[in-house]
């Protein structure tokens, strides 16, 4: 494994722009697409942006997703909403354990392009590492914040009450921008335990992760449409999120006041749940918590009567 | 089926489906050939199987069959004590310090290993206790594994379960469970114990060792780090020497009342925690308001689920008495349909009893209510010539005072009386020792409330009975014991808080 990325390491290969050759064999580059429902399609803008390292390396063509791939994969989420919900909590915790399964064994695959994008050898395996760790804690929440945050409330009334949450709906995502896997997969995390459906736009200078966790989604029994991934450009994407009438809640994570002030008047239009993680450090244990998960919930009361709670006398 | 109609009908009988017609249904039995099962189990102490310092061994058999599966090993004094040695030592200088998320990812990979092994699980359950093989596949074995798999994931999330408190660990758990849901017990114990940070010690029951010994294996493989936790078989001396034992922390018992109360006794003085799930006759309440046919169904399920061995079983139905007729008539005729037999086919509803003992303690029962007035029915069903078997059986006429009514059978027996009021149900329903589970059927939501509120016992079900969840404690209300197993309840009885 380890020479593989040493060997990767000096032959950036993307773009068709091979800059050094150490095997005769041809490598198979990875076409980087979008995650929509369950499919891989390419942006329907047919654009494209080459995010480069540090080093000025192009990392890969990646789709500068548009307006219109953002509203095709609202509909895709809105769509697996009711299934995803309505799945037993269980189920879900046994599902996110699968992706975490899934990651683990292609932790090659996400170390590489962690290097390639800028992390030390040390760093990145740690990265992959917290990654599957967050995995597992939010699957473990999953069937355990509602008896958190649900409760049995003593009315002073024949009734007997109770107040459980229940996922807000579809939720649009920026990722955090500063990592490729580590915010992204904090952001995913509590979300979809919670039952929501999602869009994540992936960091716009570090993308490769997303597009690669995306094929590990695929392969965890997570149903289509629950999470959808696009590449682009936040700056360009923001409005679109932000002002789309079946988007329930926006979670944002730059420390941009301008872009926060705009968000939160354009959320107005359809008083979407805003949320704001800008002074989250992804890396520690800070980066996790049921509270991220309470972020996209409502709180549903029922009311029901109780015969004759003072037991004084039958109703016949 | 065919049904044969009373064209001439004198009573208000609706069309009755006719059984006795020929059909019989193929055997289905689950194979037995993908399961392993050694001829001699020992002890698991340490992370390994060491011979018995006793040098006795004991036979399990199978109850369907009265052929012996294998020898267990029988643990005394010195066994117990080693295994309280190895669970302390792995606690002091592993368990207890290992990140609780690391914790977590040994018991979710426990949860796994049962889960890609369940049909083994299930089939070597069956044949072990006796229980049919649709319940042990389809209840027991997933049960089980989910019930890993909620906990592992509480081990590192212990803060959030008791604001305002830093919960620990109590250290060395001493667990002794029953015989009629033997994997599942054993999961309901050593999950919470594990996600809380204790290390155990296990003993199963002495006519149903051997899923537990197959978890032993489990766990073994599953690289947990050796002595976090230790199965021990023997008889009621084992499970003494545990409850005597000094450096034992918790003692959790599921069994009957009468052992329950000598562990209290011992456990007097020493700084021992205990949990105690104990023996219920619940009360299975039908209103005259009810969906009859889902309540049959409910009643059925809730005093033959399991041959009736089952604490929570609704060995007590009371039925309103204007619907009296009507219920007991849909009720012996479902009687007639339930097929009891093989344990390991698949469409046997009732399987094998699960011990000689318990067979001979059943039968005193009916003879007991019969020579106390009530009125038996029995199922006209055949059963095998070999093994263990009890035709499913209910009595009518039955008062409060009779001991059908008052002491638990743990078997196919159901024990009817009738009501009238609300207030009488109730009065009737919570007179008893015992505390564990109730059901109520009926369509009036207000109404399910007010009985709900007026149980005195710890779990009631309503339109339906004997669910369980990982997520949803469990236990009883007086002597039925104390403590929850299950859900965030079920972790406050492995930690100090």
């Amino acid at each position: 494994m380890d020479k593989t990325i040493a060997k990767n390491k000096t032959s950036f290969s993307t773009n068709g722009q091979t800059t050094k050759k150490t095997s005769k064999r041809v490598d198979v580059l990875k076409t980087y697409k979008n995650y929509i429902g369950g499919q891989f399609p390419r942006t329907e803008s047919g654009r494209y942006y080459v995010p480069t390292n540090a080093h000025g390396e192009q990392l890969a063509n990646i789709c500068l997703s548009s307006r219109k791939d953002f509203r095709d994969s609202v509909v895709a989420a809105r769509g697996a909403f009711k299934g995803w919900a309505g799945r037993a909590a269980f189920n879900r915790g046994q599902i996110l354990y699968r992706i975490a399964e899934m990651l683990e064994g292609r932790k090659a695959q996400f170390i590489e392009e962690l290097i390639k994008q800028d992390s030390t050898k040390s760093n990145a395996q740690k990265e992959v590492n917290l990654a599957i760790d967050r995995l597992v804690y939010y699957a473990g929440w999953c069937d355990k914040y509602q008896q958190l945050f649900g409760t049995v409330n003593p009315v002073a009334s024949s009734h007997f009450n109770f107040s459980v949450p229940e996922p807000t709906g579809v939720v649009a995502a920026i990722a955090p921008q500063d990592t490729s896997l580590i915010g992204l997969v904090s952001i995913i995390g509590p979300a979809i335990a919670g039952g929501n459906t999602m869009i994540i736009l992936a960091s716009e200078n570090k993308p490769l992760c997303a597009v690669s966790f995306a094929e590990v989604l695929n392969s965890s029994d997570l149903p289509g449409g629950v999470v959808n991934i696009l590449t682009g450009k936040p700056g360009e994407l923001v409005t679109h999120f932000v002002t789309h009438m079946d988007v329930n809640s926006i979670i944002y994570c730059e420390p941009d006041p301008q872009t926060q002030k705009d968000i939160q008047e354009k959320s107005a239009i359809n008083v979407k749940r805003v949320h704001f993680h800008s002074s989250v450090n992804w890396f520690t244990n800070k980066g996790q918590s049921p509270y991220f998960i309470l972020d996209t919930q409502e709180i549903k009361t029922t009311w029901h009567p109780i015969e004759n709670i003072g037991g004084g006398g039958s109703k016949y | 089926m065919p049904i044969k109609t009373k064209t001439k009908s004198k009573s208000n009988h609706t069309p009755k489906l006719k059984f006795n017609t020929g059909w019989e249904y193929a055997p289905a039995p689950e194979s037995k050939s993908h399961i392993k099962l050694k001829d001699q189990y020992d002890l698991f102490i340490g992370g390994k199987f060491v011979k018995p310092q006793s040098g006795r061994y004991f036979d399990t058999i199978n109850p369907a069959t009265e052929e012996k599966l294998a020898s267990v090993a029988e643990a005394n004094t010195t066994d117990v004590d080693r295994a309280v040695k190895a669970a302390r030592q792995a606690y002091e200088k592993v368990w207890k310090k290992m990140p609780a998320a690391e914790r977590a990812k040994y018991i979710f990979r426990i949860s796994r290993m049962i889960q890609e092994r369940a049909r083994e699980f299930a089939v070597i359950e069956s044949m072990d206790g006796g229980k049919p093989i649709k319940e042990s596949r389809d209840v027991d074995v997933p049960l089980a594994a989910n019930h890993f798999f909620y906990y592992a994931g509480w081990a590192d999330k212990l803060e959030y379960a008791f604001p305002n408190r830093i919960p620990s660990s109590l250290g060395v758990a001493g667990q002794i469970i029953p015989w009629n849901f033997p994997l599942l017990m054993a999961a309901w114990k050593i999950a919470p114990a594990l996600a809380a940070g204790n290390t155990v010690v296990l003993k199963p029951a002495e006519t149903t060792p051997l899923t537990a010994l197959k978890l032993a294996e489990v766990i073994q493989e599953s690289g947990l780090p050796e002595g976090v936790v230790n199965i021990i078989t023997g008889f009621g001396a084992t499970g003494a020497d545990m409850v005597y034992h000094p450096d034992i922390d918790k003692i959790a018992f599921t069994g009957s009342t009468e052992v329950g109360k000598i562990i209290q006794k011992a456990v007097a003085g020493t700084n021992k925690k205990v949990t105690l799930e104990l023996g219920g006759k619940a009360a299975n309440i039908i209103f005259d308001d009810a969906p009859i046919d889902q309540a049959v169904e409910g009643i059925i399920n809730g005093i033959y689920f399991n041959q009736g061995h089952v604490c929570c079983a609704g060995s007590r139905l009371f039925v309103q008495e204007s619907v009296y007729n009507i219920v007991l008539r849909k009720l012996k005729d479902r009687i007639e349909t339930l097929i009891v037999g093989d344990p390991l086919d698949k469409n046997t509803d009732i399987g094998a009893i699960n011990s000689q003992g318990q067979l001979e303690s059943i039968r005193k029962y009916i003879s007991i209510g019969q020579k106390e007035g009530a009125e038996m029915f029995q199922s006209s069903c055949p059963i095998p010539k070999k093994g263990y078997f009890m035709r499913p059986t209910l009595f009518t006429n039955v008062s409060q005072s009779h001991r059908i009514a008052q002491e638990e059978i743990f078997g196919p027996v159901l024990a009817i009386q009738t009501f009238r009021t609300d207030d009488e149900v109730i009065e009737k329903a919570n007179n008893t020792p015992y505390g564990l589970s109730a059901g109520v059927w009926t369509d009036k939501g207000s109404k399910i409330f007010n009985i709900t509120t007026k149980m005195r016992a710890g779990v009631v079900w309503a339109n339906t009975y004997n669910k369980f969840d990982p997520t949803s404690p469990f236990g009883g209300y007086k002597e039925s014991g104390y403590g929850r197993e299950g859900g965030l309840h079920g972790l406050s009885a492995y930690l100090k808080i």
